[in-house]
Formats: C-alpha cells, sequence, structure tokens
C-alpha cells in the first residue's frame, strides 16, 4: 500500500473542495467552503464545536450530499453522487469521535471488518483476518490482544483499533475526528509517530479538533472554520493554540480577568481527600460563596468523575465532602438536590434534557414538589408561572413552552437547563463543559447568567475543556491530571498562555 | 363539569406539537368512530339498536380495563405481556376467598374483603416485575413474558385447567347490573379513567412516567427517582389488572385461567390507535379510550356480521400491522411538511 | 480507565451455568428415578426437542440482529397446513419437495415481517404480535381448526436413523434429529462463518457503526427473518413428521417456551450476543426439566409455572444484571460501556 503507483506528483491535489455548501433547515452548516489536501499531507482542520467541521467530514465521506454548485475532485477525477461506499473505495477513511465499532466483536474482527462487507456470501476467513489485523497493528507499532472482545478495552485502546481499522482498506485521505481527546500524553506521542509513518506511506491524515497544540508540529498546515465559513488555511509554522483560538473564536481574548476577590466565611463546598478507586485520588478542594472555580484537565483526567460524585451520583471510597460546614453523606442525587447541588451535565442531549419532551416539562422536572396544590395534585397554574417566569428571566428564545426541547438551539437549550437548576435554588451549581454544542455567539450568553448567579452568592464549580473560558471566568483554577488535582492558577496572577501551556504540556 | 374535565385533562397535551394538534387526534378518531358506526349502521340493519349499545357498554369495560392496564408500562417505555393472567390470577384469589367463606352464601363484606385481596395480589405480582425490571435493568418484555409463564403455569396448576364457579348471586348482580341504566362495570371502568388521567396529568408520578420513558437516565439526573417511579408503574398496571379481573369474575360469574388472553392484542392495538408511542414518554388516556369505542365497535359489528371468531382474531392482527403502517407513513409526511415549513437546527 | 483483563475460556460464563446446573439436573433425576438415564429416554428427550432446538436456531438469528418474534411457531403451523395440502394436491410429493416447499413458504412469512419492521420502522415485537394473530386468525378460519391426518406416506412413515434395543423397548433416533443436526450446522455456519452473519451481529452489536460501514440493514432484515422463517417452515415439516398428524394449534405457544429457553441461554434482547451453544442448552435445561417432572409424577400444570420462575430468577440473577447492579451501586461510570 505503501507505493500507490497513481500518487499525484508533488503539488497536485489529492483532493480539492470549492463552493461546498449544505443547508439543514433554516441552518447553514456549511457556507461555501474550500478545502484542499495534498497527497501525504497532515492537515489540521480546526474550529469550535458547531462550526461545521463534522458536515464538512459528513459530505466528503458520502454521508451527506453537498447542495448543488459544489465542485469536489478527488485525485484529479470529479466525485458526484458520493455513497460512503464509494468514498471508501476511493480511499477515504473516517475514525469517528465515537469509533462506530463493534463491541462484542473481537479486535481482530473488528479491525479486518472489511473483509466482511458486500452482499456476496462469502465464508469467512478467520486466520486471513488475524493476520491482516496483526500486520496492521504491527505497522502500528502496538500490542493489543487479537482475541479480546473490543469492549474489554480502555477508550484509548480502543480509538488505535479504529485506526487500524481505517488503514486495513487501502486508505489514501484518513479523517480524524477528535483523536486525542481521550488519550494520555504518552498515547498521543504514540499516535502521533504513527500519523508521521502514515504521512511517510503517503497517506494524507486530516486531524479534527478544536485543541490543537499537540498536533500543530505534526502538520504542515492549518484550515479554519468558523460558524460554517472557511477562515482560511495557514501554515502550522509560527502558529501558536492562542493565536488559533482567536481565529476560530474570531475575538481576540483582551478580555479583563477577575480580580481575585478576597472571600470569607465559609466554603459553601469543602472536599476533603475524596477517593474514588480508578478515576480520582485525595482531592481535596473548597469552593466559597459567590466564587467561580475553574477546573480544567484533559478528557479523562477524572473532572467528569469528580462531578458525579460531589452530584451524589457515585460514592466515593475515602474522603468528605462538606456543604456549608456539615458534612454531607448522599446515597443519590435527590439527596445532593435536596442538600442545594445542581450540576449541569457535559451531555445535554442524553443526560442534560429529555430532549423529547416539552420545553416546559425539563424546566419544572427538579422541582415538582413545588408545584402541588393542596389536594397534592401539581398545578397547572403553578407550572405554567413558573416556566414562564424562567423563559423570562433568562430571555429564551422559544416558541410555545409546549414545543418539545430539542426544537431549540443549542444556546436556548442550555439556558432551559441552567432554568432548571436555578429553580431549585442552588448553593453549588457545578457545570460541566457547559458551551458544548452551543454557538460562539450564544456563550457569552451563559456566562452571563452564571456570573449573575455567583454574584448572587452560588458558588459555581466550572469545568471545561475550553481553557480560554474557564480563564476569563473563573475566580481560580485547579488543574487535575490523572485523577489529582495538581496545581492551582489565580488567572489575575498568571497567562492564559501559561495556563495553555501547563494543561497541554 | 367544565372544571372537572379541565382537572382531569390538567396541563398541556402529551405529544409534540400545539394543543390544537392534541384536539384535531381526538376529533380524527371520534370521526373514524362516527363513520363506522353509520357504515355498520347503514350494512346491518340490527346495528344502530339498543341491545347492540347495550352488549358494547358491558364489554368494553374489562378490555378497556385491561388497556389501562397496558398503557402505563407502555408510556414508561416498556410493556407489559402478563396483563390478562394477572387479572386471572387476582380473580381466582377473590375466587377462593368466596369459596372459602360458604361459597353462594358468602357476604358483601367478604366480597369487599376478596376485592382488596385480589388488588394486593396484582400489585404484587406488578411489583415483582417492577422491581426486576427497575433495578436490575432486564428487559420489561422478557421480564413481563416471563411472569406470563409463570402466572399462566400458576392458575393452571392451581386450577387444574378448570372453571371456578359457585359465588354468591349480588356478585353477578354487579358485573350485570346497572345503575340508572348504566351497567355497573361501564361506571368501575370510567371511574378507572378518571383515576388514570389523574395520576398522569397531575401527578408527580405520571409526570415522571412520560419523563422517563423518553429518557430514563435524564430524568434520573434530574433528581426524579426513576426506579421508584418504574416499580410503581407496573404496581399500578397490576393493581388495574386485578380490578379487570374482579370485573371478568363478576360478568360471567365464573373465573378460567386463560380467559381473555386474546385481549392482550386488542389493548396493544388500542393503545397505538389512540396514538401512544411505541417508544414510550407519548399518550394520552382520552384518545386511548375512544380508540377502545371504535375497536369495540368494530368487534360488534363483526360479532353482528357473524363473522367467526378466528377470522376476527385475524382481522385485529391485520388491523394492528395497518394501524402501524398508516401511522409510519403519516409520521414521514409529517416530518417531511415539518422541515419544508420550518428551519430547524441539524443536529451535531 | 483500567483495563479489564479478558478472561480465556472456551465457553462463555452463561454456558458455563447451564451446563452445572443441567448435570446437577441429570444427576439428581438418575438417582429419584430409574428411567431418566436410559437411552429409551434419552433419545426420547432428543427426538422431541429436535423441532425445539430447529426453531431455537432459527430465533437466535434474530435475536442476534437485535429483534424478537413471537409469530414463528403459528408460522410454522401455516406452512404445515399449506405444504401438506399443497403437496396432497399434487399427489404427494416426496422429502425433496417437501422439505424445499417449507422452507420457501417458511422464508416468505418472514420476509413479511421483515417487510414491516424494516420499512415502516414499527417494533419487531409489536409486528408480530399483530403477525401472530393473523397466521393463527387465518389458519384456524381456513381450517375450520381441523386436523390432517391423510398425510403422504413418505412424511407421516417414521424415518428411524439408529436404533437398539434395550430392557424398556426399542430407542431410536429419528430423522427430526438428523435435520436439527444440519440445521444447528447451517445456523452456526450462517453465523459463525459467513460474511453475512458476520454482518447480522454488527447489525445488532451496533447498528449506527454498521449503517456508516455501509451495511444493508433492510437485507440484513430480510436474512434474519427469513431464515427464522425457514427454520420454522423446517420445524413444522419435522413436527408433522414426529407427531404423523397436523393439528393447526398444535404449536401454538411453543414461541414462548423457545424464546425462554434461548434468552436463557445467553441471547441478549436488543442483539449483538448470543450462541447456539449456549441457545441449545437453554433448550436442553428446559426439555430435561420437563421430562424429569413428568418423571417424578409431577403435574404437568407445575412445569409452565416452574419454567415461567426459573427464567424470571436467571434474569433476575444473570452475570449481567448482577454487574449491572453492582455498577448501579457504585455509579454510571464505573461501567465502561462503548454506546
Amino acid at each position: 500500500m505503501s507505493a500507490e503507483p497513481q500518487t499525484a506528483p508533488d503539488g497536485r491535489d489529492l483532493i480539492r473542495l470549492e463552493h461546498v455548501s449544505k443547508r439543514f433547515g433554516g441552518v447553514q452548516a456549511l457556507d461555501d467552503v474550500a478545502f484542499d489536501v495534498k497527497p501525504g499531507e497532515v492537515l489540521c482542520l480546526a474550529g469550535e464545536n458547531g462550526c461545521g467541521k463534522s458536515t464538512l467530514i459528513k459530505v466528503i465521506s458520502g454521508v451527506h450530499k453537498p447542495e448543488t454548485g459544489a465542485v469536489m475532485r478527488f485525485d484529479g477525477a470529479p466525485m458526484d453522487d458520493l455513497t460512503p461506499a464509494r468514498a471508501r473505495a476511493l480511499g477515504i477513511q473516517v475514525i469517528w469521535q465515537d469509533l462506530a465499532l463493534f463491541p462484542e466483536m473481537s479486535v481482530a474482527e473488528n479491525i479486518a471488518f472489511e473483509k466482511n462487507l458486500g452482499a456476496r456470501l462469502r465464508l469467512v476467513d478467520y486466520g486471513a483476518m488475524r493476520r491482516e489485523a496483526a500486520a496492521i497493528l504491527d505497522r502500528l507499532g502496538v500490542d493489543i490482544d487479537l482475541d479480546a472482545p473490543v469492549k474489554s478495552l480502555s477508550i484509548a485502546r480502543r480509538q488505535l483499533v479504529a485506526i487500524a481499522r481505517a488503514l486495513v482498506a487501502k486508505a489514501r485521505l484518513v479523517f480524524m475526528d477528535e483523536p486525542t481527546a481521550s488519550l494520555s500524553r504518552a498515547e498521543t506521542k504514540a499516535l502521533l509517530r504513527i500519523v508521521r509513518r502514515l504521512s511517510e506511506a503517503d497517506i494524507a491524515v486530516v486531524f479534527v479538533s478544536h485543541r490543537l497544540a499537540e498536533v500543530l508540529d505534526v502538520s504542515s498546515r492549518v484550515t479554519v472554520l468558523r460558524d460554517g465559513r472557511l477562515v482560511g488555511t495557514y501554515p502550522t509554522r509560527g502558529m501558536t493554540q492562542t493565536k488559533l483560538t482567536e481565529l476560530m473564536t474570531g475575538r481576540t481574548f483582551g478580555q479583563e480577568v477577575h480580580a481575585p476577590r478576597t472571600r470569607s466565611g465559609t466554603p459553601v463546598l469543602a472536599v476533603e481527600g475524596l477517593t474514588r478507586a480508578g478515576e480520582y485520588r485525595d482531592v481535596s478542594l473548597a469552593v466559597m460563596p459567590g466564587e467561580i472555580v475553574g477546573l480544567i484537565g484533559r478528557l479523562g483526567a477524572g473532572r467528569t468523575e469528580l462531578a458525579l460524585s460531589l452530584f451524589g451520583m457515585t460514592r466515593p471510597d475515602a474522603g468528605t465532602i462538606r456543604l456549608e460546614g456539615r458534612p454531607l453523606r448522599m446515597g443519590s442525587n435527590r439527596d445532593a438536590i435536596a442538600a442545594g447541588i445542581g450540576y449541569v451535565s457535559e451531555d445535554r442531549l442524553s443526560l442534560g434534557l429529555v430532549q423529547p419532551q416539552s420545553i416546559g416539562d425539563n424546566t419544572v422536572v427538579t422541582v415538582l414538589d413545588r408545584l402541588v396544590d393542596d389536594f397534592g395534585l401539581l398545578s397547572p397554574k403553578k407550572r405554567r408561572d413558573l416556566v414562564a417566569d424562567w423563559i423570562d428571566r433568562l430571555k429564551v428564545k422559544i416558541g410555545h413552552p409546549d414545543d418539545p426541547v430539542s426544537t431549540l438551539s443549542g444556546g436556548n437549550q442550555q439556558r432551559i437547563v441552567l432554568a432548571k437548576w436555578m429553580a431549585t435554588g442552588p448553593k453549588l451549581l457545578i457545570l460541566d463543559s457547559p458551551t458544548v454544542g452551543v454557538d460562539v455567539g450564544a456563550r457569552a450568553g451563559i456566562f452571563e447568567i452564571v456570573r449573575e448567579l455567583a454574584a448572587g452568592g452560588v458558588a459555581i464549580l466550572l469545568i471545561s475543556d475550553e481553557t480560554p473560558e474557564v480563564y476569563f471566568n473563573a475566580d481560580r483554577i485547579w488543574h487535575m491530571r490523572d485523577g489529582r488535582l495538581i496545581e492551582e492558577f489565580v488567572p489575575a496572577e498568571t497567562t492564559l498562555a501559561a495556563v495553555e501551556e501547563a494543561v497541554h504540556a | 363539569m367544565n372544571q372537572f374535565v379541565a382537572t382531569l385533562l390538567g396541563h398541556g397535551p402529551r405529544h409534540a406539537g400545539s394543543s390544537v394538534a392534541a384536539r384535531s387526534e381526538i376529533a380524527g378518531l371520534l370521526l373514524v368512530l362516527a363513520v363506522l358506526v353509520l357504515v355498520l349502521g347503514a350494512t346491518t340493519g340490527r346495528f344502530l339498536s339498543e341491545a347492540t349499545f347495550t352488549s358494547i357498554a358491558f364489554q368494553l369495560p374489562e378490555l378497556g380495563l385491561l388497556t389501562l392496564a397496558m398503557l402505563i408500562p407502555i408510556l414508561s417505555g416498556g410493556l407489559n405481556l402478563a396483563i390478562t393472567f394477572s387479572a386471572n390470577i387476582a380473580a381466582l384469589v377473590l375466587a377462593w376467598i368466596l369459596q372459602a367463606g360458604g361459597g353462594a352464601d358468602a357476604g358483601i363484606a367478604l366480597f369487599l374483603l376478596g376485592c382488596l385481596a385480589a388488588v394486593l395480589t396484582g400489585a404484587f405480582f406488578g411489583g415483582v416485575m417492577g422491581l426486576v425490571i427497575a433495578y436490575t435493568g432486564a428487559h420489561p418484555i422478557l421480564v413481563s413474558l416471563s411472569m406470563m409463564i409463570f402466572l399462566r403455569g400458576l392458575g393452571e396448576f392451581l386450577t387444574r385447567g378448570g372453571d371456578v364457579s359457585g359465588f354468591p348471586s349480588f356478585v353477578v348482580a354487579i358485573g350485570q347490573g346497572t345503575v340508572f341504566g348504566i351497567p355497573v362495570p361501564l361506571l368501575v371502568f370510567l371511574a378507572c379513567v378518571a383515576v388514570w388521567m389523574l395520576i398522569l396529568n397531575r401527578s408527580r408520578l405520571g409526570f415522571s412516567i412520560y419523563m422517563l420513558g423518553s429518557n430514563p437516565e435524564a430524568t434520573r439526573y434530574s433528581g426524579v427517582d426513576t426506579h421508584r417511579a418504574l416499580t410503581l408503574v407496573y404496581v399500578l398496571s397490576g393493581v388495574m389488572c386485578a380490578i379487570a379481573g374482579i370485573v371478568m369474575l363478576a360478568r360471567f360469574n365464573s373465573v378460567r385461567v386463560g380467559h381473555g388472553e386474546s385481549y392482550l392484542l386488542i389493548t396493544v392495538l388500542a393503545c397505538f390507535l389512540g396514538r401512544v408511542d411505541p417508544f414510550g414518554g407519548f399518550g394520552r388516556v382520552v384518545p386511548v379510550v375512544i380508540a377502545l369505542v371504535i375497536l369495540q365497535v368494530i368487534g360488534s359489528g363483526l360479532n353482528l356480521l357473524g363473522t367467526n371468531q378466528h377470522l376476527a382474531t385475524a382481522l385485529w392482527g391485520g388491523i394492528l400491522v395497518l394501524v402501524m403502517v398508516v401511522r409510519a407513513l403519516w409520521a414521514r409526511l409529517e416530518i417531511s411538511s415539518y422541515l419544508a415549513s420550518r428551519p430547524r437546527p441539524g443536529r451535531r | 480507565m483500567p483495563e479489564t483483563r479478558s478472561r480465556r475460556l472456551p465457553i462463555g460464563g452463561v454456558e458455563g451455568w447451564l451446563l452445572v446446573v443441567i448435570a446437577l439436573i441429570v444427576a439428581y433425576l438418575s438417582i429419584a428415578t430409574d428411567t431418566f438415564l436410559t437411552l429409551v429416554n434419552v433419545f426420547d428427550i432428543l427426538n422431541y426437542s429436535a423441532v425445539n432446538v430447529i426453531f431455537a436456531a432459527g430465533l437466535l438469528v434474530v435475536l442476534i440482529a437485535g429483534g424478537i418474534d413471537i409469530s414463528f411457531a403459528v408460522g410454522a403451523s401455516v406452512v404445515q397446513y399449506l405444504a401438506v395440502t399443497a403437496l396432497g394436491r399434487i399427489g404427494g410429493g416426496d422429502w425433496a419437495l417437501g422439505i424445499a416447499l417449507s422452507l420457501v413458504l417458511g422464508a416468505c412469512l418472514g420476509a413479511i415481517n421483515a417487510a414491516l419492521i424494516y420499512h415502516f420502522r414499527i417494533i419487531s415485537i409489536v409486528v408480530t404480535i399483530a403477525t401472530f394473530n393473523l397466521f393463527f386468525g387465518l389458519l384456524m378460519f381456513f381450517t375450520g381448526g381441523v386436523s390432517i391426518y391423510d398425510l403422504p406416506d413418505w412424511l407421516s412413515s417414521r424415518v428411524v436413523l439408529y436404533d437398539v434395543e434395550t430392557d424398556l423397548g426399542w430407542a431410536e433416533i429419528t430423522l427430526p434429529v438428523l435435520v436439527m443436526v444440519v440445521t444447528v450446522f447451517a445456523t452456526w455456519l450462517l453465523l459463525r462463518r459467513t460474511s453475512l452473519g458476520r454482518q447480522l451481529f454488527a447489525m445488532g452489536d451496533n447498528t449506527e457503526g454498521a449503517r456508516r460501514l455501509g451495511i444493508n440493514l433492510g437485507a440484513m432484515h430480510y436474512l434474519a427473518y427469513g431464515w427464522l422463517g425457514a427454520c420454522a417452515g423446517l420445524a413444522g415439516l419435522m413436527q408433522a413428521h414426529y407427531a404423523r398428524e397436523v393439528v393447526p394449534n398444535a404449536l401454538y405457544g411453543r414461541e414462548l417456551e423457545v424464546l425462554a429457553a434461548v434468552v436463557l441461554g445467553g441471547a441478549r434482547l436488543g442483539g449483538g450476543r448470543g450462541t447456539l451453544f449456549g441457545a441449545i442448552l437453554g433448550l436442553a435445561l428446559v426439555s430435561i426439566t420437563q421430562n424429569g417432572l413428568n418423571l417424578l409424577g409431577v403435574s404437568p400444570y407445575a412445569f409452565r409455572m416452574i419454567i415461567g420462575f426459573v427464567i424470571l430468577v436467571a434474569i433476575s440473577l444473570s452475570g449481567e444484571t448482577i454487574g449491572l447492579v453492582a455498577s448501579r451501586l457504585r455509579g454510571p461510570k464505573a461501567a465502561g460501556s462503548v454506546r
């Protein structure tokens, strides 16, 4: 596979797209985007959540059709009527963020599943599958038990299986959707070595990510998308994460950082030596009333796991949690809510909101007990009033409170999530990646609400992958790695670059 | 009266869309019913008679009660395949208590005690299913299926496949009597409908059932005790089965395990004809009740036309297929017109 | 995230447990009765179970693909009736024609289910509840519930493959056992050794992943339900051969017995998991229990009760659900689920 005879000479494009647009209903997901990749090149495709990266990959891999007027050429030949099967035949492979593996099947079969495809009835040659899988893994320089079911592997190893699967087919262009999100530093390094090897074998690799510090030095160019439009394609030489962040968000972060206000009194949340095997260890931190404490770190550092324990969803093995000085023992998240803790989940689609149900019901679900009348029945009037009140207070743009919450934009959905927790009158609000899937323009509005809450005395624990948004909103920042809190930053006393450096180093 | 209806209907409609859509949904079903009655009235001279309506009024309740027992599990995203045998077993408990208390000479107090025992029996078996489903995450189809096999076996074992009869005369009077011209079973059914509407529209449990029917995890994260709610779903279902069992006992003056087995299909059919979402989370009591009346009218019509019982079974199956196919086509139409009429963000 | 080490056992946990339970039951019955562990009885169990195993093999395919079907046993009765009637019209036919006809008719009935489930996106349990009643109602209507005793000679004369005389009389292995072996082998071949079988597994395991790989989900539905239909048709023919008559409602209710046994054998409702060995063991457990209760003189009415109870307990206590409860107690993130 290393020496494809028809490889285009240097300077020619492996793939070139022009005037690619895509609409979903009223939303312009892609607007006249141009994109090109050279053979064997390593390119970064950068942009914030919802900028159109995923849509672009789906267009190139045949999942979505672009609007008419798009010009798409692969290896000089036009690629019209692209289907997933045709895209794969061309050598376009996508490693999806959710990997799309088969958990019950063995590693070997997952890697070599390509052999099973097609409508023709063939006998499966497990030996050949194993040999092929072994050869690919060998080429990647990784050692994974070929017979283990994929469900028994860690996320990082599943990632490697997905990469191996993409390479089994004669790949010429591989998209990796957020490949480093859940990898440790060593694993990321191993991945980058693999990418270099692919590049040497003339296979082009496109990294799709919004955190690119670690991949900038293996790639030659970076293409930035914002709100469905092409911002530009830049050489990576001299590019920094900060500059890239500015390109992606369209904002210069000349914002004021919080002056560290000294706060007195009893901390709302005081955690001492909290440990849960395999998730986090010996965590001690405090959040004062009205304070916003950031929690940053890699995916898999244990931030969400810690948050879930603070919210009563999981039980710590050791350590204490005190709320306003009183020790808190929680059997479930109902105890946490009763004690005054709210949790905005990172996964709004499946945990944050009951998507098909109405806006109104999602707003009041946390405070049902307050809606009952004298007979213990839910009062429609109380419900209506409460919903109207919160929609008004948080300026949520909705059609009708009875519409499904899924009809709202990401930003407005997140306002409903905030409303449902604010309705409980929380003392501590844990925000886990509150701007995931929220348009760049709507993010400021979310943080406006959060800061207002803090000003009202609510303690906020802010977890996020977006270091800048934590830097500009938090009073203090804890850096978590491998389940431990390793260092504390005060934004007013340090620079964004220094914090970024610490997280990504 | 309006106030009362409003109380029962409670807050907004339980289906994606506005209250206008909900009203047109009921209107559509009523239209189907009217057309059906007219067609049957025109084709068979005897359909529009008092006898027909009396027979419908007496037959509807037992099917209706079982449908209510099926409705709540479906709303919660599950299914209860054990409804008919739960009803049989609960009725058996009542029958034994009556027999132990002297058979035909048993008093009304003993009957009430028996009813209580029957309801507790239904609640118990429902509760067992609910606990297994809620706490082990086992599939409701499997759990209720094995419960159904167990209850059928239990019933057949205890009755040796025979009938249990010989009850006091007032039992039959309840099952076949009327109050102000309204059959007693129908009154029981209407009361149960009212209770169900109250639970689903106005109680915290009902609210939770709809939410967890759509997404149990997100509901749990919002602080709802979904395990308790899910257990109660099957307890309520079991209680309703028991009431159905009591009504059947009173109407036939006997209990036989297996009686009403064929109702299982029709209860599912009534729910889906009444626009209940097969995946849970959406569906309301009133359209289901109208759907029930439609099905009962069809049943009576088939009866009057002298349709063979087995052909009727096949027709029920065919109608269920038809209803689901029409719903699927309808949904496709709605989605495409929705997308055409209204901007909607594509999901990432 | 800690990596759980994969255990290397030749068989899965469910199969292991079933083997232990079956061994205990067999040991008990061998001691408690003099008739259980005799060739006559063992061969009887085998002959009787053959039809169920054929059903189970087909049903396993559907379960692995992520569906469920409760109409297959009634479908088998329909096939039985149609095949025997058609063969009677053309003068009797022979084994080859009978088997071919049964397979085709069965596959057609399965295809009806597949079409409704795939093209109209109706959940499989609802579709098959409907077709169950549709098939059964039509069958009873057109037959009037009347049985056919006048079978072609080749079908009604018992084909003995192996026999041996014992103190208790002749112990025989009959044709259904051979057909069972062939069906199980063919199903094993499909599920484990062919590309299409692996695609079926993939669809049950991760439907969205299968779609992105370009697996033809529609074809997979037809394959799964068609395979079950064909197996059911074959089982129907074997049942007619075994019983030497066609009784329209003879197989009514058999679907639950088989479904329960296959699930007992470790197949997962929702797809992607299940083995033939497990399904056969599940069925063996049910058949041996039934036979044992019979020999012990326990009322046949108690049988269903006991089976229902066993399955209820098995579902509640299966390794998966225990693990789930344990992880619930520890919290949601502890169990690293892929989806």
